[in-house]
């Protein structure tokens, strides 16, 4: 089996900074980490490629020093690598990043295999919007199952997967048809300790860097940011608060005073509540 | 499609910025549709919210506001329509057909593209639910066009174009993003992000009817099941009229308890910050803020919790934000409309015992009376 799982590099949020002046984003010194969403699609396809025998190959488009991130990929057990970096790739949005990677996709499809699956994250946490599996899914004709929680069984005979699926109010349990493109849900599984192994081999392995032209990519008009449909017309800060929480003050009081203070204070500012919260409590 | 994927979600500088003309052919796209998200029978509240924003954009736009339903024959597509009308709709469209039954994304893609390409709506709005998300990223493939995920803000801007706003970088950000020429201009917005419009009885207007051209053995995937969560699972945090939460600054796992108690004596829903379903002392539906439930309710107690930008705009809509927050300083305070600095270790139940004293029988006599 051949699966092919796409990972983004991102700078660790936590860690970032907005410059309280221009509103940019102060990127120096924050460390980049590879999407946490994506690392529980990692163990997912490492896990069935050791169940079911086969290859798993890392895909990410970002600049060069995503090579990172990949080099992470194969520490964990990634039999392979590519890194599809262009210039051209600039700005895109998810339409052109999924344009992208779908191509770069068939890429490797033709060059190691078809791949009978496709994983990605659930979705990034700098771009946030769980578009680009759906986008690429769709792009290669691929089924797509989102936001998968397990899949308990593989036929490969018959070309058929099946999954647990979150959706609203439960679980779906699905059968459907490989190949397909499958994001995966948090907290469906832990990231494996790499083994020496595999951490020898990643340090002895190439990761392919590939430009728009060896993906098989012709038309630059859909790759980066000529590609892309949506455009960023202004970025700004949240406006604050025009006021500061009113405190009520602790000093010498017993609490239980202050807390009927601060009942007195909600109910003066909502009265409504008063009555809604003597019919739902439980006192 | 949408967003800040970019590598620096940068206003746009040179062509791309640029309004150019309006390809001809997307020149008779008008109208504002919003997807009705039918699931086993019932319509999610957000599809609502999004008829009220959708109301304001077609209002300004001057044009008509459509809703979406797509499901299976029976009352609860009857129900979905007449829900559609009271909240606002001009106009509902319908395919009805038994494949439409449990969601799948692919009688649903071709049903909602096919609907667009054949009357041509020039926004199209989505909830963020794992349906409409899953729905919204392949419609906006198929059809080649922007899709701006999650937005907090939706306007018209003077060219009539949709301007989506969005957090960007863990919602330290907010970005305004626009589908300049390309139609239809889609956009997803969360759960309980826009404010429930108000219900108006409202006679059934019209209906377009669609015949999805698809059969059963045209679809690959085949529902095996469904699991219900269970009740505890259910519970409806983004939609509570009151939630306590509680924060790191508990301290452990146990005093959790202290945040449940108070939320069962006012009869509140309870919930938590990101590090404690991190550490597994709650669960992951209970997590508020940006990638946990937005939430909007009458009152919002948070004990315990520091306020970070990810957990604000998870709550920013509550009508009353009450913090109690050992350090004068957390930034809760600079959002929050009560503070008490003090430790919420001992103050939630001297809080509980003080709202159980209030709300007791004997001063619920003295309410009526
Ligand atoms: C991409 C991303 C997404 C995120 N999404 C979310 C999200 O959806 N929701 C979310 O909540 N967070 C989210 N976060 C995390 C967020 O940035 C903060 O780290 C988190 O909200 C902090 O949780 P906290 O306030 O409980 O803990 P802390 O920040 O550690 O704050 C604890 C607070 O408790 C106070 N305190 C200490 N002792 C006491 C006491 N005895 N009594 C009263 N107060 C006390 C302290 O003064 C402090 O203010 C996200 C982060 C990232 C990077
Ligand atoms: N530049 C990229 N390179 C590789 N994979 C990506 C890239 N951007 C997004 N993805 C994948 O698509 C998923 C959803 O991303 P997003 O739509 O940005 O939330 C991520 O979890 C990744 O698996």
């Amino acid at each position: 089996m051949h699966i092919v799982i796409c990972i983004k590099q991102v700078p660790d949020s936590a860690q970032i900074r907005v410059h309280p002046v221009t509103n940019t984003i102060m990127r120096q010194g924050v460390p980049t980490i590879i999407n946490p969403y994506d690392l529980f699609a990692l163990e997912e396809a490492l896990r069935l490629r050791d169940a079911y025998g086969g290859e798993v190959t890392v895909l990410t488009m970002g600049p060069p020093m995503a090579e990172d991130a990949l080099r992470k990929a194969l520490g964990y057990g990634a039999d392979r690598a590519v890194l599809l970096t262009d210039r051209y790739f600039a700005g895109s949005d998810t339409l052109a990043t999924s344009f992208a990677l779908s191509q770069a996709i068939a890429k490797v499809g033709e060059t190691f295999g078809t791949p009978d699956l496709v994983f990605t994250g659930k979705q990034t946490i700098d771009g946030d919007t769980a578009q680009v599996g759906p986008g690429i899914a769709k792009r290669l004709g691929l089924l797509q199952l989102t936001y998968v929680a397990k899949i308990p069984s593989i036929d490969l005979a018959a070309g058929e997967i099946k999954v647990e699926r979150r959706s609203e109010g439960g679980t779906q349990m699905l059968k459907s048809r490989l190949p397909c493109l499958i994001t995966m849900l948090e907290g469906t599984n832990e990231i494996r300790r790499g083994s020496i192994h595999d951490a020898l081999c990643a340090a002895r392995s190439q990761v392919l860097k590939w430009s728009a032209a060896d993906a098989g990519i012709e038309d630059l008009t859909k790759c980066g940011l000529r590609g892309s449909p949506t455009v960023v017309k202004r970025v700004f800060a949240p406006a604050a608060r025009a006021q500061k929480a009113a405190l009520i003050d602790t000093a010498e009081k017993a609490l239980r005073d202050v807390a009927d203070e601060l009942i007195t204070a909600i109910f003066t500012r909502q009265p409504a509540l008063e009555h809604e919260l003597a019919f739902n409590g439980g006192a | 499609m949408s967003t800040a994927n970019r590598e620096t979600p940068r206003p746009a500088a040179g062509r791309a910025g640029i309004k150019k003309e309006l390809p001809a052919h997307f020149k008779d796209y008008r109208h504002v549709w919003v997807f009705i998200e039918l699931e086993r029978g019932q319509v999610h509240p957000v599809s609502f919210e999004l008829l009220g924003e959708g109301r304001k954009l077609a209002d300004k736009l001057e044009v008509q506001l459509a809703g979406v339903v797509l499901g299976p024959p029976g009352e609860a597509v009857g129900n979905a329509v007449a829900e559609a009308f009271a909240y606002g709709a001009d106009l509902v469209y319908i395919a009805e057909a038994p494949l439409l039954a449990d969601y799948r994304n692919e009688p649903f893609t071709k049903a909602m593209t096919d609907l667009v390409d054949t009357h041509k709506p020039e926004i199209l709005l989505l909830g963020a639910t794992t349906l409409g998300r899953d729905l919204a990223g392949s419609v906006a493939t198929t059809l080649q066009t922007g899709l701006t995920a999650d937005c907090t803000e939706l306007d018209v801007d003077t060219d009539s174009s949709l301007a989506a706003t969005r957090p960007t970088f863990g919602g330290s950000l907010l970005c305004t993003i626009y589908t300049l020429n390309f139609r239809p201009q889609m956009a997803t917005v969360r759960p309980r992000v826009m404010p429930m419009p108000q219900r108006t009885d409202k006679p059934v207007g019209r209906v377009i009817r669609h015949k999805l051209s698809l059969a059963e053995d045209e679809i690959a995937t085949k529902v095996l099941g469904f699991l219900p969560d269970n009740q505890s699972a259910k519970a409806n945090l983004a939609y509570a009229d009151v939630v306590v939460a509680g924060g790191l600054g508990l301290g452990a796992a146990e005093n959790l308890q202290l945040v449940k108690n108070l939320a069962r004596a006012i009869g509140a829903e309870h919930g938590c910050s990101r590090p404690l379903v991190q550490k597994s002392w709650m669960p992951a539906d209970r997590q508020i803020g940006q990638t946990g439930k937005t939430i909007r309710p009458k009152l919002y107690i948070a004990a315990g919790i520091s306020g970070a930008v990810q957990h604000r705009v998870g709550v920013e809509g509550a009508d009353l934000i009450v913090a109690i927050n050992t350090d004068p300083n957390a930034p809760i305070f600079d959002f929050a409309h009560l503070g008490i600095v003090t430790d919420a270790i001992r103050f939630l139940p001297a809080l509980t015992e003080a709202f159980t004293r209030r709300l007791s029988p004997h001063s619920r006599d003295k309410l009526a009376s």
